[in-house]
Formats: structure tokens, sequence, C-alpha cells
């Protein structure tokens, strides 16, 4: 055995340029293929962790029917049986209950149409830390009755801290709802959309305000990381009645996700062409393979089985495709580390638009380790199938042409 | 008795439109402990014959027995095994493994035959002696004279105590001085050892030092003389 692997390592350097070359686009390969991969799944994971953090927690529970159609009639009941089920549920980290509605808001002489949220505030702030995110003033209290508004929708209005803010909508089923509220603070929402309509205000004042006591449009539930979320779903879906649903991050944020699966896409696409560059810089080394006719004659002439012989033109073609991939792979670790700490700032248009979306305007890097073994498997098992051309050659060799080539 | 044994042997290359006959009825034994050469005007079938003895391709009629096995028909893996533990081989060139050293040339046989590493060891160093080569076994081929190539080839065909050596012109790339110290090499072993070779040469110095000259003429044997 160890006499084919000896064979085999010093055949491929028998021409050193020849394999340090192959090497070499190997090595680059995997390095831009696996930088490329870090880049991309890191930004999708900080998207993702972004707007489960700031908006939509990891599962959400609604009334049937209200994602799609956000009113206030579509609120339910928050009982004591909702919340022992809640309570019951280990893995559930911490949830916390909102009622969402839209009214309108007036200052002195603007008036603008709003979202207003009711929160639990500091359940809601452990979840979405809005108290990190105050411009002025202070974040709300227990049973607070004043409001927090987004930076954009303070300038619209024209308004400042402990300037007065009146809400005029329509309430549960109907009923009519108008109430004054002093500002207490202003934050500055990652979303400019959210941060140009979001109202905040304590639960209990809201829930006064739309008549619509102990009525919830939805409690958002976190757990330890994205693993646990499938197992506790499913035990809410055993847990509560007909008239609610259960949904996860997945579910709400589609338009985000089917974003990154497109984007992926592209990149699977991309990273596509680079395999083939190096397919072919490969394939021209293992044909050369194929080209020791004579030897191979000579070999078998004196007794080595074709098997054996197939076997080491084949280890020939995993020592090349190792030595690139392990260097590859051993060169991007403290490359991907040195960007993990230092994601590289978007600037310009692309900025702008990530910034639209409500993200920071940088590109993460992901260490995951998927992203290392996915790259050296894909490109190693590309060498693999490359190395079949050999092999097929062999397997065609008779002793007698070989010998006489 | 005989250790191989020819009979009726054709061998026709079919090229599509006009077939080749190569050999037209081989009959020729050959007993341990000889020391023949073939010979015969270019295309006269020297190296088709040797290539059939040594099983590296199948005649188109006959059978050949070595030592009473019928190696035509035995398949493709037996048949490998068989010339693996049996037969030695030295062509006219590119013999030896290139990226082995001499040593691992020589011992490249055994390790197929699963000979343990001290016997490996013994027989390489003996083989070498023999070749007077031992000074060079840490050499690659390409480091060696052709000559010194072709005295490890029959070094390397030796080590699998082969029942005899086939050599398809063994000195056809060799200078005279060469070509000299490998046929004294391969005397010697002959008469010391009672080593049977079965060489086809163009060269009248090596047909002097055979006792028996084949001569084959398109395809057939046309004279046989022992001496
Ligand atoms: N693979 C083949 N296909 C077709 N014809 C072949 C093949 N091998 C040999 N021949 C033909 O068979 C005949 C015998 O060839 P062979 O090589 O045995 O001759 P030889 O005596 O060894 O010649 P030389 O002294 O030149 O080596 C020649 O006419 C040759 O052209
Ligand atoms: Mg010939």
């Amino acid at each position: 055995m160890q006499t084919y692997f000896k064979l085999a390592w010093r055949n491929i350097w028998r021409n050193k340029r020849r394999t340090l070359i192959t090497t070499a686009s190997i090595f680059f390969g995997v390095l831009l293929s696996t930088f490329m991969t870090s880049m991309q799944e890191g930004s999708y994971s900080q998207y993702i962790t972004s707007i489960v953090n700031s908006y939509s927690g990891y599962l959400q529970i609604h009334k049937k029917g209200y994602w799609n159609d956000k009113i206030i009639n579509n609120s339910f009941l928050f009982d004591k049986n909702i919340e022992s089920n809640l309570k019951s549920i280990k893995k559930i980290t911490i949830y916390t209950q909102r009622l969402e509605t839209y009214s309108l808001a007036s200052s002195e002489d603007v008036t603008k149409g709003v979202m207003v949220m009711g929160i639990d505030p500091e359940k809601e702030d452990k979840i979405t830390n809005i108290s990190g995110k105050l411009k002025h003033g202070r974040f709300l209290k227990n049973g607070d009755n004043g409001i927090i508004l987004g930076s954009g929708l303070a300038r619209f209005l024209k308004l400042k801290i402990n300037d007065t803010l009146v809400l005029i909508g329509q309430g549960y089923h109907g009923a009519g709802a108008a109430g004054k509220y002093p500002v207490k603070g202003i934050i500055k929402h990652p979303s400019p959309e959210l941060d140009r309509i979001l109202v905040y205000m304590d639960i209990k004042n809201c829930q006064d305000l739309f008549s619509a006591p102990d009525m919830l449009t939805s409690v958002v539930i976190m757990v330890h990381d994205n693993d646990e979320v499938t197992l506790v779903k499913n035990e809410l879906v055993q847990l509560t009645d007909y008239n609610t649903e259960v949904m996860d991050w997945q579910e709400m944020n589609r338009l985000l996700l089917k974003q990154i699966e497109s984007d992926r896409i592209g990149g699977v696409i991309t990273k596509g062409v680079l395999y083939m560059i190096i397919a072919f810089g490969i394939l021209g080394t293992v044909m050369m393979m194929a080209e020791r006719k004579k030897e191979f004659g000579v070999i078998m002439a004196v007794g080595m089985q074709k098997y054996k012989l197939i076997f080491i033109v084949i280890l020939e073609t995993i020592f090349l495709g190792m030595i690139g991939v392990i260097a590859g792979t051993v060169a991007s670790i403290p490359l991907l580390y040195y960007f993990l700490f230092n994601p590289i700032p978007l600037t310009g248009q692309a900025g702008e638009m990530v910034l639209q979306m409500g993200f920071e305007p940088a590109m993460f890097f992901s260490m995951t380790p998927s992203v290392f073994y996915e790259q050296a498997l894909t490109i190693f098992i590309f060498t693999l199938i490359i190395g079949i051309y050999p092999v097929l050659n062999i397997r065609k060799l008779k002793v007698m042409n070989a010998l006489r080539s | 008795m005989n250790i191989i044994e020819i009979r009726g042997i054709c061998k026709t290359y079919d090229k599509k439109t006009l077939p080749v006959h190569a050999l037209n009825g081989i009959d020729l034994t050959f007993q341990k402990g000889e020391f023949a050469s073939i010979v015969g005007p270019s295309g006269s079938g020297k190296t088709t014959l040797l290539n059939i003895i040594g099983g590296l391709d199948d005649p188109t009629d006959g059978v050949i027995l070595i030592d009473g096995v019928n190696i035509t028909a035995l398949s493709g893996r037996k048949k490998t095994q068989f010339r693996m533990k049996n037969i030695g081989f030295v062509f006219q060139s590119f013999n030896l493994i290139p990226v082995f050293t001499v040593k691992e040339n020589v011992e490249f046989i055994m390790h197929l035959q699963g000979i343990s590493k001290e016997e490996r060891e013994k027989r390489t160093n003996e083989l070498l002696d023999a070749v007077g080569l031992n000074d060079k076994k840490n050499n690659r081929p390409n480091k060696l004279s052709g000559g010194q190539q072709q005295r490890v080839a029959v070094a390397r065909a030796l080590a699998s105590k082969p029942k005899f050596i086939l050599a398809d012109e063994p000195t056809a790339n060799l200078d005279s001085k060469s070509t000299e110290n490998l046929l004294d090499i391969m005397e010697k072993l002959n008469q010391e050892e009672n080593i049977t070779f079965i060489f086809s040469t163009h060269d009248s110095r090596v047909v002097n030092k055979a006792r028996r000259v084949i001569t084959i003429e398109d395809g057939k044997v046309i004279s046989d003389i022992s001496n």
C-alpha cells in the first residue's frame, strides 16, 4: 500500500511546474469561492438576525388571517390559558404581547397616518432593544401614559420631547378611538420606513385607546436559536386553538428569504463559472497522466493488475486535489477571521440600498463550518470527476498497445 | 521436461482492409536453462512471438503451455498474475519506473508478490550485486546510462524468481561495450544460476553468444540451431 502512495505522490511531482500551476488554480478557486460564500452567508445571517431581533422575533401567534389582513378586528383575546401554555414551554426564553394598528396622528398643524404599536415596554425592550435606539428622552415604563416616536415621524410632525401627540382612529369593531399623549422619547429605527411611521405606547394604554381590552394582534416569541424554532412551533401548534395560528420568522419574512435565495443562486452561477475554469486547468494535467502509456504498459506487463494501476492514478488526482483544497482552505481561515471582525463597509448606491432595507450597510462574513467544507468538497468532487478521464483511458488500455506506443 | 511448449501458433492482425499474418504456425519447445536467441529480419514476427509467449498478446490460433499450464486459456486477471509469478521481462527501453530508485524498481515486483521486507532487501542486494550496480541503488533511472538501466531491468526481471526471462532486443539501444557487459551478466546468470533466457536480436555479436539460434522469417521458423 505504502508503495502505491509513494508511487502516486512522486508521480505528481514529476512535472513540478505543472503540478504547482494546477494546485495553485485549485488553491485560488477554493480561496475565492470560500471567500464569496462566507461573505454571502455572513450577510444573509446578518439580515436574518437583524430582522428577527428588530421586528418579527422567531415566532408569533396571531389570530388566523391577521397576517394577510392586519387590522385591529383581527385581534384575539389573550387569556390565562394562552399565558400558561406559553409558560409551559421551557425552550421559550421570552415572549411579549403586541397590539398593532393604524391611526391618524396629529401635532399642532400636521396630520399623518401612523402605525401604533402597543407593547409591554420591559419585555419588548429585551427582544427588540428599543431603548438602545433612543435619540432623545427616555424609554417607556410599564403602565406609562406617554409614547415613543420614530425620529422621521417626529421631524414630520415637528414634535419634541414632552410635546403632545393626538391619535384619532377606529377601535375594535368600529368603536371610536381618540387620545392625547405626551412624547417621552424619540428613537432612530434602523428601518427608514418604520422610522417615519412608528409610534410605541404601553399596551394597556393602547388597548384602552382602541377599546380592545386584553386583546392582542400578536405574541412575539423568542427561543435560544434558530435550531429550536421548529420544535417550539410544533409544540405551540398543539397547544393553541383553531382560532389562532403560529408563524415562524421564515413565514413572516418570505420576501427577504426570497431575495436571499435568488442572491444565493446568483452566487452559485458565479461559482459554477469559477469551478469550470479550475476544472479545465486540472483537466490539462490529468490528461497528461493518461499519456504515460508506455510506462503503464511496462508496469502491467511485469504483473501489476489494472485495478491497482487505476488506483494509483486516482491517488494522483486525489493528491493534486487535496494539496490545492487543503492549502486553499487553510489560507482562507485567517482571511475570513479578519473580515469576520472587520466587515467591509458598503458605500455609495449599494450601501444606500441596504440602508433603505433597514440593514447595516456592510458585507458581513461567516465562518460557519459549511462555508469551508462545502467549497472544499465541491472542488474536490470536481477534481475527482475529472480524474475519471485517465481511469477510462487505462480501462481501455491493452498491454500490447501500450507497450508498442 | 519442457518449460515452454508452443504448438501451431498463428497470429493475424486484422486490419479491416488488409490482414497481416505476423505468425504462421510456429512450433517450438524450450527447456530449463536455455540461452536462446530469436533472430530474423525486421517485421518477421520476433516481437509478436515473444509477446505471445509472455502472455502479453493472444495468438489467433495455437496453444502455449508453460510448465503444463495453457496460458492462452487464462482470463485477463489470472494471466497478469501468472506473468507476475512466472515470467521476467526485459524490454528494449523504458523498462523502469522513473520515479522509483534502482532499489525500489527491483523491489517493486516482490511488493506485488507480497514478499516480506527482509526477504526483499536481501534479494535486491543479491541481484544488484549480480548486475554490478549495488552502488547505484539509491539513484533514479535517469541518473543511469542506458546499459546500466538494462542491467537494472534484468535484476528487476529476476526479482520475482521467474521460470524464464523474455527479452525483446534488450541491447538495441546500447553501445557495444554496454551490450557486451549486459550479455556477460546474462550469460553468467544463465551458467551459474541456471536462469533461462530467451531474447530476440538483430545484433550478430549477441547472436554469437547464444547457444541456440532460432531464425524466423515471415512468421515461420526457418532454422533452429543449437550448439
Ligand atoms: N499491433 C499491430 N497491428 C497490426 N500489425 C502489426 C501489429 N504489430 C505488429 N504488426 C505486424 O506484424 C508483423 C510482425 O511484427 P513484429 O513486430 O513482430 O516484427 P519484428 O520481427 O519484431 O520486427 P522488428 O525487428 O522490426 O522489431 C509486421 O508486419 C508488423 O507490421
Ligand atoms: Mg520487434
